[in-house]
């Protein structure tokens, strides 16, 4: 990355202040409810973490650069001066402990939309170089190697000959024309091979044309993370241009949330225009082939299951029934928890939280939240569509000692497909 | 300089003045806000976004669900008898209603004064029960500050001295003097703290309520 500066930091937060943050900051009144909303301060009671408060520098910058009275204050020499310091300190605020969940920006009265607010705030701190150093290695990591997670191609060319060998179903590689781009989180390609095995038998049965990308395999993008847009832009357009080279009709999203953000919702707006072809997550698609009839199952779960919803691709994405009509098609037992769907509490990891060490030990405080969820439910099985959340959930059941399986969507589904059909 | 002559100065030049600020200051804000913009949206949306924000607009009255306003119960129920005893008050009483009247040359049918009596003591009630949780509020203690504390002054005080000088506490032409001028004071200070939050709160939600209505997310 650049060099980082504090001018450099102060200008990212002058750019980045458009008339809705603005608005934003006009609006709050200090009534707290935005605390109340967020799982870092209430699992912990400490005041700090309130959302709103997260992002003091960036209020300052606003009220010195775009306010009558800041102006004022300034040329008196009485104003808040930003410090560098400051921004040091906010790292485990802005960072640390806010996922990008939304949830905040869900109860605040005055309807301000703080998760946007604290994604621009990241490119402020980021650019006075204040990252935390864990999500400015995978950073790292996706622009040298290709994936946050250092996955290597000859790691996916392994995984596509496991898949072969276990489905019998040939995974085309680079093969231009198809319906299909798939892209993949690491996570699928090294703790969830399921993932693509899944996706290959429903591709079969649905009698779809698809493929994976030399180039372009990895979906998750931590430049959108950690708030450097050139970094986002640089990793989003690497599937762009493979997708409209290969000419294909549809990107598939995996499971996983913020990369559905990162390629359907910033994609367009990172690179400043829009695509030639259209963007789904995989439960779009699977949803779509249901209402054709293209995907057919038989038989139910029987365990007594729920559904985790990903933040970034229910409440900040738009992504909210697909995920019920396809669990009512392959479970019978299937519960919903307190606050589903768009008000669904974050498993504590998403928006790079799980790649800083530093707030470990906070997100196991914060996931008993999720624990207090499941615990009033009595399920057997959770389900989700984002390896990030299903990783992270695993890691908060083995902190809190409980005992669940924690499963892909996608996959639920795939065991369930017709086998004469596939 | 007497009660009188005092009063004929705060309705007078004092008024004007303060007009004056609240009306530039209101607009100045309101420009500083909008001429910042924002940049068109490129993602495919799931609808145009602008029915969506008025949906939030009014959606967000109330809150988003029981739990998040059992989360936040005295404060939504307090904050709502605050603001809607104070519109109440200040629009619907009837010598309130004769001035807008000479203001803007019409007016409307006001609430009876008995009733406003009891509105007032219930705003005034709310406020302080509002301030009481501020201090005590490990949140709300955290978060406030001078500008916090110093807006709910010069909130409670026209309620106040209304409330007094219409039930001739002291001398009535210094009550109601000192009532105008809390007005005055409240106007000058508007725009230029969180008060704003009167004239910007419907453009927060439109904002939030159109991108999110663009994803296909109802907020």
């Amino acid at each position: 990355m650049s060099t980082a500066s504090f001018e450099r930091g102060y200008n990212a937060f002058k750019e980045k202040i458009d008339a809705p943050i603005a608005s934003y900051f006009s609006s709050c009144v200090h009534c707290g409810m935005c605390a109340q909303a967020c799982m870092f301060f209430t699992e912990t009671g400490d005041p700090k973490y309130t959302p709103i408060y997260k992002l003091e520098p960036m209020r300052k910058v606003w009220e010195q650069e775009y306010t009558l009275l800041g102006k004022l204050k300034a040329l008196l020499g009485i104003s808040q001066k930003l410090t560098d310091a400051e921004l040091a300190e906010w790292q485990e605020l802005i960072y640390g402990s806010c996922t990008l969940c939304g949830r905040c920006s869900m109860v605040c009265p005055v309807g301000n939309d703080l998760a946007y607010m604290i994604h621009k705030a990241r490119e402020g701190i980021a650019a006075a170089g204040h990252a935390p150093k864990g999500l400015i290695d995978a950073t790292k990591r996706a622009v040298i190697i290709g994936s946050a997670m250092g996955v290597k191609l000859a790691t996916l060319q392994a995984q596509i000959k496991h898949t072969e060998h276990n489905t019998g179903i040939r995974i085309p590689l680079d093969e231009p024309g198809v319906d299909y781009l798939v892209i993949l989180s690491a996570l699928e390609v090294v703790n969830f091979p399921e993932y693509l095995e899944a996706l290959a038998k429903i591709m079969k049965q649905a009698d779809k044309t698809w493929t994976l990308s030399s180039i372009a395999f990895e979906a998750t993008n931590p430049g959108l993370q950690i708030g450097v847009s050139d970094i986002a832009k640089e990793l989003v357009s690497r599937v762009i241009n493979v997708a409209e080279e290969l000419g294909v009709s549809t990107v598939i999203s995996p499971e996983c949330g913020h990369a559905y953000t990162a390629i359907r919702w910033e994609g367009p707006n990172l690179i400043g225009r829009s695509f030639s072809f259209k963007v789904q997550h995989i439960l779009e698609v699977l949803d779509e082939l249901r209402e054709q009839g293209k995907l057919k199952t038989e038989g139910f779960e029987k365990a007594r299951l729920t559904f985790h919803d990903p933040c970034q691709l229910i409440r900040r994405g738009g992504v909210i029934e697909q995920p019920r009509h396809l669990l009512k098609m392959v479970a019978t037992h299937f519960v919903e928890m307190e606050d589903p769907g768009k008000m669904n509490w974050c498993c504590g990891g998403g928006g790079g939280l799980v790649t800083q060490e530093e707030s470990e030990e906070l997100r196991t405080k914060a996931f008993n939240r999720k624990k207090t969820q499941l615990d009033a439910l009595e399920v057997d099985t959770l389900v989700t569509a984002c390896s990030n959340c299903r990783i992270v959930l695993e890691e908060g059941f083995e902190a809190y000692e409980m005992e669940m399986p924690v499963v892909g969507l996608t996959e639920m589904v795939a065991e369930h497909l017709v086998e004469s059909e596939v | 300089m007497n009660y009188v002559d005092f009063l004929l100065w705060v309705r007078g030049p004092a008024f004007q003045i303060a007009t004056a600020i609240f009306i530039f200051g209101l607009s100045w804000r309101l420009l500083e806000i909008l001429s910042l913009s924002r940049k068109p949206e490129l993602a495919v949306v799931r609808e145009r976004g602008i029915a969506g924000g008025f949906r939030t607009i009014f959606r967000r009255f109330l809150p988003v669900d029981d739990n998040t306003f059992q989360r936040s119960a005295f404060i939504i129920t307090a904050g709502y008898i605050f603001h809607l005893g104070f519109f109440i008050i200040l629009l619907l009483f009837v010598p309130h209603i004769l001035f807008f009247r000479e203001f803007f040359g019409f007016s409307w049918p006001g609430l009876p004064t008995p009733v406003i009596g009891i509105i007032t003591i219930m705003t005034l009630l709310a406020l302080i029960a509002l301030l009481i949780n501020r201090m005590r509020h490990p949140v709300l203690r955290f978060l406030s500050g001078f500008e916090d504390y110093f807006v709910w002054i010069v909130t409670f005080l026209p309620v106040l001295t209304g409330y007094m000088a219409f039930h001739h506490f002291f001398h009535y032409p210094l009550m109601l003097a000192l009532h105008i001028l809390s007005v005055e004071l409240l106007m000058i200070v508007f725009p230029f703290t969180k008060l704003m939050h009167t004239f910007t709160w419907f453009i927060s939600r439109w904002y939030t309520g159109s991108r999110a209505a663009q994803k296909g997310v109802q907020v």
